[in-house]
């Protein structure tokens, strides 16, 4: 075996020992956190003097809009470290977070859209956050399909990572010209740009959801990381079991 | 610099050969204003106020379409390795590849526009909004579009992965040409501002996905 | 111009490891090869020859060790693919060749015997024709060490030894080669190298 070999399984050993350990707490600290979190938003905090009891979605989906943003910085600073430093983990971590964060966004979308019935009177109303959020989304699913068309998972994890970087340098430029379009079109905006005005007691549940949501977020990683360790265990042991790497003999 | 000339000389030559994209292209854009046009019913009124905005994702999709054979071919055919090993910087070899595709669809889009642009009721004023923002625009797209296909030069059908991959990134191009086209067409004052953004989207992907692209067709060499 | 000069550059790979698919695949490489050398790289289907040529060209980063080339460019890589256009006519691929490598194209036409083919495009050719034109991007351009992979598939008796000659040529004139074949080659002092599991 040569030198990277031993290298690209030193680490994932280490790994092992500790998010077996770390993954339990993560999902214990995000249901604990998502309980009290919930019972604040639910029960223990004013309603919106415009929105009403409406006002409550706002728990779930701005935690959500953020993590979903969160996710994508994640995988492009992981996918940068793997590219640079060649470290093993920092790819499988950029892969993993992808699905976390297409989940978030989805769940950021749905619950806006949700908020938006109410609120604009249409499930969908081109406010330039949402379809700020709507683009992210498809710059998830296009990381991985990415990942799911290349069969050499080593080249999957170069180009993905190129990917990842480029649409995060993209990011703020998508942002600004979505609103920049939003502003162009519509130009009095039906959501302030501020948002709900928060009142300091609704600020307590957002702070703990945003807590359950990292948290859930850790502890999934966690366990998507382990899978794909294992499943790369496997596939290395199978190619293993077939031939050693040939040498070169002069006549 | 006659190595890069030369790389463009090539591919706009073969886009104009048989099986080359760049007729394809045109047709295709062509073919989409008027599915469009089918699709809302001959108002004149109406079709000449969404107008730029329908040929400017028209001239988006026939980019699009036309994206997946820049590596690919070269890969296929092993001419790849020729361009790699004869470059003093890959990022060049990347930004001549892009140029030429601009030269073979890009440009020759925008040349097509005047006459689609009649089809659409868009009179003359109104034109040369719509005709200078592709001219700034579509580089943009050839560019940022030249970068997926180094993505995927290994693969053998990434047609579907290139859209999904190269949309979300051609937002800002589509938000300020199109905004750029239809401001100026209305005499707007955002006109200016829109273009001067359209060119500065431009020139980021001038700098950065020459530089993107060559990173990615140094792990599709093998 | 190509003609007069005289090559004089060493390629050396030292504990050279090459991976494809994320396995590692030819292990413990030490080659040196310098000016009138050839090796002639032999192993049965699979054992990683054209992974390793292609590490060697450059086109590949190694899993390990490294590869040091006495001068730059001086490589030249000929895959089993030709590299080049197939609408293209052969001379119009020859002189795009010419153009990148900074070299002139006339003397490899005619090296190979591609006249009578010249206003043809490329995929109108037969087989052999093909490689020659694809072979002929060796001489085209002016480089001291080629690299290529099956030189001689697709060729008649005769082709095969014109592309013998002209390596003898290359050789005289201080130009290396490291070659990947499965055929007999007829290459003077070149050296043997078995790819062996």
């Amino acid at each position: 075996m040569s030198a990277t070999s031993i290298f690209e399984f030193a680490n994932p050993v280490r790994f092992e020992r500790i998010a077996a350990r770390a993954f339990p707490l993560a999902l214990i600290a995000a249901l604990v956190s998502a309980a009290i979190g919930l019972y604040f938003a639910l029960f223990n905090s004013p309603a919106d003097y415009q929105q009403g009891e409406t006002v409550r979605i706002m728990y779930v989906h701005v935690p959500a809009a953020w993590m979903a943003l969160f996710c994508y910085s994640a995988m492009a600073v992981s996918s940068a470290a793997g590219f640079i430093w060649k470290h093993p983990l920092a790819d499988v971590a950029a892969k993993e977070s992808a699905p976390i964060g297409a989940a978030f966004t989805f769940l950021a979308l749905f619950t806006g859209s949700l908020w938006g019935k109410p609120m604009w009177g249409a499930w969908w109303a081109w406010d330039a956050r949402l379809t700020s959020v709507l683009i992210l989304f498809f710059l998830y699913l296009g990381y991985m399909a990415l990942w799911r068309a290349v069969p050499d998972k080593t080249r999957a994890a170069k180009l993905a990572a190129i990917l990842a970087i480029v649409g995060f340098v993209n990011i703020p430029i998508i942002k600004f010209s979505v609103d920049w379009w939003n502003s162009l079109h519509q130009p009095a905006s039906i959501l302030r740009a501020d948002g709900p005005s928060v009142h300091p007691a609704m600020l307590t549940p957002l702070f703990l959801l945003i807590g359950a949501y990292s948290f859930a977020y850790i502890a999934l990683l966690l366990s998507a990381m382990r899978n794909e360790l294992i499943a790369r265990r496997l596939a290395r042991y199978e190619l293993a079991s077939g031939e050693a790497p040939a040498r070169v003999v002069e006549r | 610099m006659n190595a890069l000339l030369a790389i463009i000389a090539r591919d706009i030559r073969l886009a104009f050969r048989a099986g080359g994209g760049a007729l394809q292209a045109v047709s295709f854009f062509a073919l989409t204003i008027v599915l469009f046009a089918l699709a809302v019913g001959p108002n004149l009124e109406l079709m000449s106020e969404i107008a730029a905005p329908v040929l400017w994702t028209a001239a988006l999709l026939a980019t699009l379409i036309s994206l997946e054979q820049i590596y690919r071919a070269d890969r296929e055919d092993g001419s790849l390795d020729v361009l790699v090993e004869t470059s003093s910087l890959l990022a060049l070899t990347a930004l001549a590849k892009a140029t030429a595709h601009w030269i073979s669809t890009g440009l020759l889009l925008t040349a097509a526009t005047p006459v689609l642009a009649l089809l659409l009721n868009i009179e003359g004023a109104a034109l040369w909004p719509l005709i200078l923002s592709l001219l700034i625009g579509a580089p943009g797209l050839s560019l940022i579009g030249s970068f997926a296909a180094a993505l995927t030069a290994a693969l053998p059908r990434a047609g579907l992965l290139i859209a999904i991959i190269v949309s979300p990134l051609y937002a800002p191009i589509l938000i300020f040409g199109a905004g750029a086209a239809s401001a100026g067409a209305a005499g707007d004052p955002q006109y200016s501002a829109n273009l001067a953004l359209l060119g500065a989207s431009s020139l980021f992907a001038a700098i950065f996905s020459p530089l993107a692209s060559a990173a990615a067709l140094r792990f599709n060499l093998d | 111009m190509s003609d007069a000069a005289q090559f004089n550059v060493t390629l050396t790979a030292r504990d050279l490891a090459v991976s494809r698919g994320g396995r590692v695949i030819v292990d413990g490489v030490n080659l040196v090869v310098g000016p009138g050398e050839a090796a002639v790289l032999r192993g049965p289907n699979g054992a990683g020859k054209t992974t390793l040529l292609r590490a060697l060209a450059g086109l590949l980063a190694p899993a390990s060790g490294e590869i040091t080339v006495s001068a730059e460019d001086a490589r030249i890589y000929c895959g089993v693919l030709n590299g080049g256009k197939p609408t293209l006519t052969v001379t119009e691929n020859l002189r795009f060749w010419a153009a990148l490598y900074g070299a002139s194209f006339g003397p490899a036409r005619a090296a190979f015997g591609l006249e009578p083919v010249e206003d043809r495009p490329m995929r109108e050719l037969s087989t052999g024709y093909q490689r020659r034109l694809g072979l002929a991007r060796l001489v085209v351009s002016g480089r001291a060490v080629w690299i290529v992979d099956e030189p001689t598939a697709g060729l008649d008796a005769a082709s095969t030894t014109a592309f013998e000659c002209l390596l003898a040529e290359h050789r005289a004139r201080g130009g290396a080669a490291i070659l990947a074949t499965h055929e007999p080659l007829d290459a003077p002092g070149a050296r043997t190298l078995e790819l062996e599991q």
